[in-house]
């Protein structure tokens, strides 16, 4: 309700100042009205002028009038003028009269406080990188178009068949870094940071989808798979799904004219040319931003970089050179989907920082009468029969429907509509709900997934409780599958509506509770996360607690000195600290511990004893924030505990700051020094960037020392990627090893260091002497056994707390009203760090801008006095909620922290456990309604 | 047995099932005509009393999704 969608439309400009900004608009004609239309699709059906489907990246059609894909939102049509014949077939068929050939371009203007940027990427072009022939070779598409080749709504329907003879691919082949870290045919030097894990995704369902064996190629120069459980992902393809992956870039694809299979040239490792036929290649295309989106930038006044990326800082990763204007995504740089999701939390956090004075003030509610009390009351039920258009109305006999409903038991009032969910539609049933009394609503329509709640509105505005309702999917599960059989369809439906009345004899209504929240969140941790948290809530007015174990703030990054772009971290964290502490919104805790925790959502009451005093506290709190960080690796590998050369990352960066480099002369270094390992097995992601920093600082005190990096996949991602580049310019040697054979190192008589490493080029043991060692040691996160046992926060393997959704809810934790941030999250760089702190505070704000929440209904409640306390509930909960109260001798089921799916319901012997909504009887009375007339 | 024709009753997860039901329609995938859904919040919900219930009714197939 408080989100206005305007698509097809584009910025003009934008002026005036942070908090008050006027934005101009040009909205493109649509020529379909997206208010009337329904998603019906009967107006692309008559169409008779075919186009190229752009999203199945031109491997079908689609129509002059069109939606993009099913997902679409808002779900309505459009028509695409290019491509248009005016002939006036959709105007005719379109029943919701929607169709508008008449609609012109306008120039409309929004006032805002600010702004956000989050225009996204386009997959890379290849049509001009003419030795692949894309576009010249059939069987040659781009990952985007194997994307649409895998997906059920693409073209062809999910089954992986080659575009030239839709015959089954018995070979693919993906060729990584297509468009990305490629200076010399392209232009864009950065790493598009996604390839390699979409193209191992690619080929693990390409290889589920296919029936029988398929040989997958992944031909890279590195793979990197570097975040969070990403490792994982990729030896499972390597070693489970036995697919290949092959360091080498071939240079040019031919096709076997006779067959279609495509000839992939290319030189091994070792350097030898290998040639091999496969039946498909997947272009593995990388980000690139429209220039589109370039002339949105140059238009607004914001800085871009040479990638025309979106020129950001690193310690303020989402704010664009303009005041108030903000980005997030792929313009920002090139990331992944959690990245994404994570970036426009925290956009959207500091676009609300800007207008945080004024929250609430444009806040769109309704307002709901009393509600009248009906429990006593006989079922009176009313049925409506939505024709959908012809949508139901053309395949489903809707009068036989309606006169069906109206012979069923406490049905006292029957209709059937145009368009059950339009507007004027809800007046009426109002109008009837009131005439006739009715005190329970049935509707045969759509899915209830996405208009139950609208009918629920229409029944709480005439004072009958939300939950008096019950829906009966007569179109997504009825007509649209079942379009051949009109007489099935008609019975099913009935079917489908006496079952619906049966349940709504049985529905009764049901509060839904209502909590206050608790204005106040608690972060535990103070270090840049911590901090950035903190100060992102505290700017908003919301009270913060910040909990430190240690005796000052800063966490890790107090060790640590630049950021690869040479932004100092020390003048940063200083200015961070200051911030915080003269921030009268924020109370430090140091020397702090947490001891115990109770609580739900809106409501928690944590125990910490602060000081050397060990003086206990209680705060309450409504949310917490997670940001207890993540530390360097101690190695055990490669003499580090024994000789005073060989040194972490970390420490050679301290060592350049108490001597510079003058006195180096050849310096190694080793990656993923207790990472990729039999112990870790994840990659800690930011290691290989640290390598490359302190390689081009070493060449940087001293240009005439050697500097070589022993790798296995250098992990450089996103526009890290120029860094290296820079290196391997000024002379710092990468050395590829594999993991099955590691470098050996031994000290030499003169003190010095002597490193072997096998090299696949040459195939020989190389010695380098050297007399630094320094070892990329890898991320390993802070001891949070003890917190996570108080709190009852889920931790990996590894030892990071474990995100909501990977992708979807990428700083909220499994429990509601908590949050993730920072390396407690998984190893990542400080411009990370702070962009998912950001996010963490929007995800908190969420909760602290409200006064109350309401909770859903829709759980689990246990009868005491039958109750045998027998504890399979307790066992049985996939989310720990009911508990055995020691004091009341009784099972307790916090309604605030019950997710409402009813398995305690069904597993409790004595059947002492019901789930409201979905009682026993409610569940029953559909299936004895539905055979009792048989099917 | 030829025009044998099996009644099943569905039961779908709110969350998946229910939804990927909703999205065989929206992608207008044909299915024969046999299977009633039941929505449920979660599949766990599904108690074997109400799937021996629905089989001691008549009903010749259970599915459970989710």
């Amino acid at each position: 309700m408080n989100i206005d969608l305007i698509t097809n439309s584009e910025v003009k400009s934008i002026e005036g100042e942070p908090g008050n900004l006027e934005v101009a608009l040009v909205n493109h004609p649509r020529y379909v009205d997206p208010i009337k239309c329904t998603g019906c699709g009967e107006c692309a059906l008559h169409c008779p002028v075919a186009a190229v489907n752009e999203i199945n990246k031109g491997l079908n059609d689609r129509r002059a009038t069109y939606i993009e894909y099913a997902q679409a939102v808002p779900l309505a049509y459009a028509i695409d003028p290019d491509a248009c014949i005016g002939c006036g077939l959709c105007e005719n068929m379109c029943i919701a009269k929607a169709i508008q050939y008449d609609d012109k371009e306008r120039e409309t203007t929004v006032k805002v406080g600010s702004v956000i940027l989050s225009t996204g990427s386009q997959g890379y072009d290849p049509s001009g990188l003419d030795c692949l022939g894309y576009g010249k070779y059939p069987n040659v598409v781009t990952s985007e178009g194997f994307e649409r080749i895998l997906s059920a709504g693409g073209p062809y329907f999910g089954h992986v068949m080659r575009p030239l003879d839709r015959e089954e691919p018995k070979s693919i082949a993906w060729l990584q870094c297509i468009g990305s870290r490629d200076t010399n045919r392209c232009g864009n030097g950065y790493c598009s940071s996604v390839c390699c894990m979409y193209a191992v995704k690619e080929a693990m369902i390409a290889k589920e989808h296919i029936h029988g064996d398929l040989d997958c190629a992944i031909f890279n120069m590195d793979m990197r798979t570097a975040g969070k459980d990403y490792e994982k992902y990729f030896l499972r393809g390597r070693d489970k799904e036995d697919i290949r992956f092959v360091k080498a870039r071939p240079h040019s694809i031919t096709e076997v004219p006779e067959t279609g299979d495509l000839i992939l040239q290319y030189a091994d490792e070792a350097g030898e040319m290998q040639e091999e036929v496969f039946s498909m290649v997947v272009l593995s295309v990388g980000l690139q931003i429209p220039d589109s989106s370039a002339d949105l930038a140059k238009r607004l006044g914001i800085e871009l970089n040479q990638y025309n990326f979106v020129n950001t800082n690193s310690f303020t990763p989402v704010a664009t050179s303009r005041p108030g204007i903000y980005t997030c995504g792929v313009f920002q740089g090139p990331k992944d989907i959690p990245g994404s999701v994570t970036e426009a939390s925290a956009a959207a956090c500091l676009a609300g920082i800007d207008v945080a004075e004024s929250r609430g003030k444009d806040i769109e509610t309704v307002e709901v009468p009393e509600e009248i009390d009906v429990s006593e009351q006989e079922p009176r039920i009313g049925v409506f029969v939505c024709n959908c258009g012809i949508n139901i109305g053309g395949i489903v006999d809707v009068p036989s429907v309606q006169d069906y409903a109206a012979t069923l038991p406490y049905v006292v009032y029957t209709d059937q509509n145009l368009f059950t969910c339009s507007q004027d539609t809800q007046d009426i049933i109002k109008e009837r709900i009131i005439e006739h009394k009715l005190n329970r609503l049935v509707v045969a329509s759509c899915s209830p997934k996405t208009h139950e709640q609208m009918f629920m509105e229409t029944l709480e505005a005439c004072g009958i409780n939300k939950y008096l309702f019950e829906m009966a999917n007569i179109r997504n599960q009825d007509s649209w599958i079942h379009s051949q059989d009109h007489g099935a369809a008609t019975e099913k439906a009935k079917d489908l509506v006496r079952m619906s009345v049966a349940r709504a004899t049985k529905l009764r209504p049901l509060r839904e509770k209502v909590v206050p929240i608790i204005k106040q969140g608690l972060i535990i941790g103070g270090g840049v996360a911590g901090m950035n948290a903190a100060l992102s809530l505290g700017n908003q007015g919301f009270d913060i607690v910040l909990v430190e174990k240690d005796v000052q703030l800063g966490g890790y990054s107090r060790k640590l000195h630049h950021t690869i772009e040479g932004e100092d971290i020390q003048g940063y964290l200083e200015k961070l600290i200051e911030e915080v502490t003269s921030n009268e919104k924020i109370k430090v805790l140091k020397e702090a511990r947490i001891v115990g925790f109770e609580g739900f959502k809106g409501n928690f009451a944590t125990v910490v004893e602060v000081g050397p005093e060990k003086e206990k506290q209680t705060i309450k709190h409504g949310v917490i924030i997670v940001a207890t960080g993540a530390k360097e690796y101690a190695p055990k590998e490669f003499l580090y505990e024994t000789q005073d050369n060989v040194v972490t990352q970390v420490e050679l960066s301290d060592l350049f700051v108490e001597k510079g480099a003058d006195d180096l002369d050849s310096v190694v270094m080793i990656q993923c020094v207790g990472s990729r390992n039999d112990e870790n097995v994840e990659c800690s992601r930011i290691c290989c960037q640290s390598a490359v920093k302190n390689a081009l600082k070493i060449k940087k005190l001293n240009p005439n020392a050697q500097v070589f990096v022993l790798y296995r996949d250098m992990r450089t991602f996103g526009l890290l990627e120029d860094y290296y580049t820079e290196a391997r310019n000024k002379g710092v040697i990468f050395i590829r090893f594999n993991r099955e054979t590691p470098p050996e190192v031994k000290t030499s008589s003169d003190g010095g260091l002597i490193v072997t490493v096998k090299d696949h080029i040459i195939r020989r043991d190389i010695e380098i002497r050297a007399d630094l060692l320094a070892l990329s040691a890898g991320m390993v996160a802070e001891d949070t056994e003890e917190l996570s046992y108080t709190m009852k926060l889920n931790r990996n393997p590894e030892g990071f707390f474990i995100e909501a959704h990977v992708k979807l809810r990428p700083v909220d934790m499994p429990g509601e009203g908590i949050f993730l941030c920072g390396t407690a999250h998984g190893p990542k760089l400080i411009t990370e760090t702070i962009a998912q702190a950001q996010a963490a505070a929007s995800r908190a704000t969420t909760f602290l801008a409200k006064e109350e929440i309401k909770l859903s209904a829709i759980t689990a409640k246990v009868d005491v006095d039958y109750c045998v306390k027998c504890l399979t509930c307790v066992r049985s909960c996939p989310f720990e909620v009911p508990i055995f109260n020691q004091e009341e001798k009784a099972i307790e089921i916090n309604e605030a922290i019950c997710h409402g799916c009813g398995v305690c319901a069904c597993v409790c012997p004595r059947q002492t456990i019901q789930l409201s909504y979905y009682e026993d009887d409610q569940i029953m009375s559909k299936i004895d309604a539905l055979l009792v007339e048989g099917m | 047995m030829t025009d044998f024709e099996p009644k099943i009753v569905a039961f779908l997860c709110n969350w998946c099932a229910y939804a990927s039901a909703d999205l065989a329609g929206v992608s207008r995938l044909q299915y024969p005509p046999n299977i009633r859904p039941i929505r449920v919040m979660c599949s766990g919900r599904v108690d074997p009393v109400v799937i021996i219930q629905a089989f001691k009714k008549g009903c010749d197939g259970i599915l459970v999704a989710g």
